[in-house]
């Protein structure tokens, strides 16, 4: 951990080979005429855990939504250069999204709430079964597969939430402020364990959050917004290596990082 | 730094804060089967009713009231028992009529609700009419439909859907429409079909608004039934309460009058009683309105 630094600009965004995601000049206007976004260029590489850090307002949760498929860009292209396009043309896009709310099915348990994207995607009933109670006992829910959303906690609520989102084992995991309503213990813990996951399971994580300190501490690659317009005002390697771990949140290294973020954070809002 | 860099599963389960809010179900003492604190909610109406059939019963006696003006309850128990053979037959032929009536509302409600929301036009060409439906006095077109239907038992069953049909249909649109907004871009985050979207999301997220309207309909069939009756006035064998209370009346077989009375209101109560019971079934494990609160 002795040469944690801040790079900026970085010559190896992609991790090597073509970007997972590619992010061409996009902007959105909704129908009320805000620029929510605009002019953003952003190359998603295989392997990286990439934080958008922003205000309120600086469009994204727009940016992820529309990396999702849910909304198109005003203008730009969202392309997946190494992904196979079905026939009309539409990249079968092989992702997770996780929302800022859990946003479980109150009326289906655990198990079925995580089993639902397999369901949807026609696998028998028994395997599907299978591989979400692994990917419960995954996320550490492992005996909580009746239970029912409203017998879970908060944090355990994101926990389903996350199952579910991964458990088509896809190549990026979308997050879209998953942890903000949670307490900082339950946010600590659940930090710690999405790093653990994504170190095994070797998907691209994109992260949407306003927290400086969570960013710095999950992040490979910080990527800065401003608001009004939402516009990529920074992008930032954090160089400190993996695994992290409470003695990484502790150290001078995380607070240097964070203090040199938060400066790049305040002169976005500036400006 | 060499132990916190271990690495390994994530084990989040035994070791702190979340995992470990697993919610406690508290056992409540059992009266007689019941949970204790459900007996108050049981026996105070009782004992309010039984004080009231006592002083109508001393009233009655104590004024000399005539049994074709006011019988004391226990003439009515007695005719009650008495003419059960008659009024029996005809409570069975009055529920069929409301549950017929009742099971096309559920079809027909349902499946319209269904159509509209998967199509706004329809939607916005048909419901119009349905709120016409609902709006006019069933005993106002009652004789148009019994000219028109023809068959009497058809023209009930008629009268009873009618009355019956638009709580379940204007609820279950409401259900239908309400389904969480990032459960819906979930769905298409996943590519689901129209059906599978109403199969596992739609008509889930309708069941509560479904059932508050099922508990309304049941009800309404019942009154349809016995408001229908009543204007198309038939007799014969094949007669309802409704006729039954017509009858009497002419007759001033006033007690009589009174069971049949009690007989459509046990059966409405019955009635309210099964749909709320069905209701607490489906909702009781994931629905606010089915959860019990500690404080």
């Amino acid at each position: 951990m002795d040469t944690a630094y801040l790079s900026t600009p970085h010559d190896e965004k992609t991790g090597g080979g073509k970007p997972l995601v590619s992010v061409r000049h996009v902007s959105k206007q909704f129908a009320n005429g805000t620029l929510a976004v605009r002019d953003v260029n952003l190359d998603l590489g295989t392997g990286q855990f990439i934080s958008l850090l922003g205000p309120s307002g600086c469009g994204k949760s727009t940016l992820l939504r529309m990396i999702a498929g849910l909304g198109a860009p005003s203008t730009g292209t969202i392309e997946w250069p190494t992904t196979s396009h079905d026939a009309s043309g539409k990249p079968e896009r092989d992702l997770g999204f996780v929302f800022q709310d859990p946003t479980l099915m109150p009326w289906a348990n655990a198990l079925a709430n995580v089993m639902m994207p397999l369901i949807l995607k026609h696998m028998p009933k028994r395997e599907a079964e299978q591989r979400s109670a692994e990917m419960l006992e995954l996320v550490g829910l492992k005996g909580f597969e009746k239970s029912y959303p409203r017998e879970l906690s908060g944090g355990m609520k994101m926990r389903v939430s996350i199952a579910r989102a991964l458990v088509m084992r896809p190549k990026i995991l979308l997050m879209d402020e998953p942890f903000a309503a949670l307490d900082e213990i339950t946010r600590h813990r659940l930090n710690d364990d999405l790093l653990e996951l994504w170190w095994k399971t070797k998907f691209t994580a994109v992260f949407v959050t306003h927290s400086v300190f969570e960013s710095v501490y999950l992040s490979k690659r910080i990527v800065v917004m401003a608001a009004r317009p939402g516009r990529v005002m920074a992008d930032l390697d954090v160089d400190a290596p993996y695994p992290r771990d409470e003695l990484f949140r502790t150290s001078s290294d995380y607070a240097h990082l964070c203090r040199v973020v938060s400066g790049k954070l305040k002169e976005a809002i500036g400006s | 730094m060499s132990a916190s860099l271990d690495h390994g599963l994530p084990q989040p389960a035994h070791d702190g804060t979340d995992a470990e809010a697993r919610p406690v179900f508290l056992t409540e003492p059992r009266v007689l089967g019941l949970p204790a604190s459900a007996w108050p909610r049981i026996l105070a109406p009782i004992v309010i009713g039984v004080l009231a059939l006592a002083l109508w019963e001393f009233v009655v006696r104590w004024k000399q009231i005539p049994p074709y003006i006011l019988p004391g309850p226990l003439l009515i128990g007695q005719t009650l028992v008495a003419d059960w053979g008659t009024l029996s037959g005809s409570l069975l032929i009055t529920l069929r009529i409301t549950f017929m009536a009742l099971a096309a509302a559920i079809i027909f409600g349902v499946s319209l609700a269904v159509l509209f929301t998967q199509s706004k036009w329809l939607e916005m060409s048909l419901l119009p009419y349905a709120v016409i439906l609902q709006v006019t006095p069933i005993v106002a077109i009652a004789p148009l439909i019994i000219i028109w239907a023809g068959d009497i038992n058809l023209s009930l069953l008629i009268c009873a859907w009618i009355v019956a049909f638009f709580p379940i249909l204007s609820n279950t649109i409401l259900g239908l429409n309400s389904a969480d907004h990032n459960l819906i871009n979930f769905f298409q985050l996943y590519g689901a079909t129209r059906w599978q979207t109403m199969r596992y999301l739609k008509l889930p997220a309708a069941l509560p608004y479904f059932l508050a309207g099922l508990k309304i309909s049941g009800g309404l069939a019942l009154i349809g039934a016995v408001v229908a009756e009543f204007v198309a006035g038939t007799g014969g064998t094949e007669s309802g309460l409704a006729y039954r209370i017509l009858e009497a009346g002419y007759q001033l077989k006033i007690p009589r009058v009174f069971a049949a009375l009690i007989m459509i209101s046990m059966s409405g109560i019955a009635i309210f009683l099964a749909t709320s019971w069905i209701s607490h079934l489906l909702l009781r494990r994931w629905h606010e309105s089915a959860l019990k609160r500690e404080n």
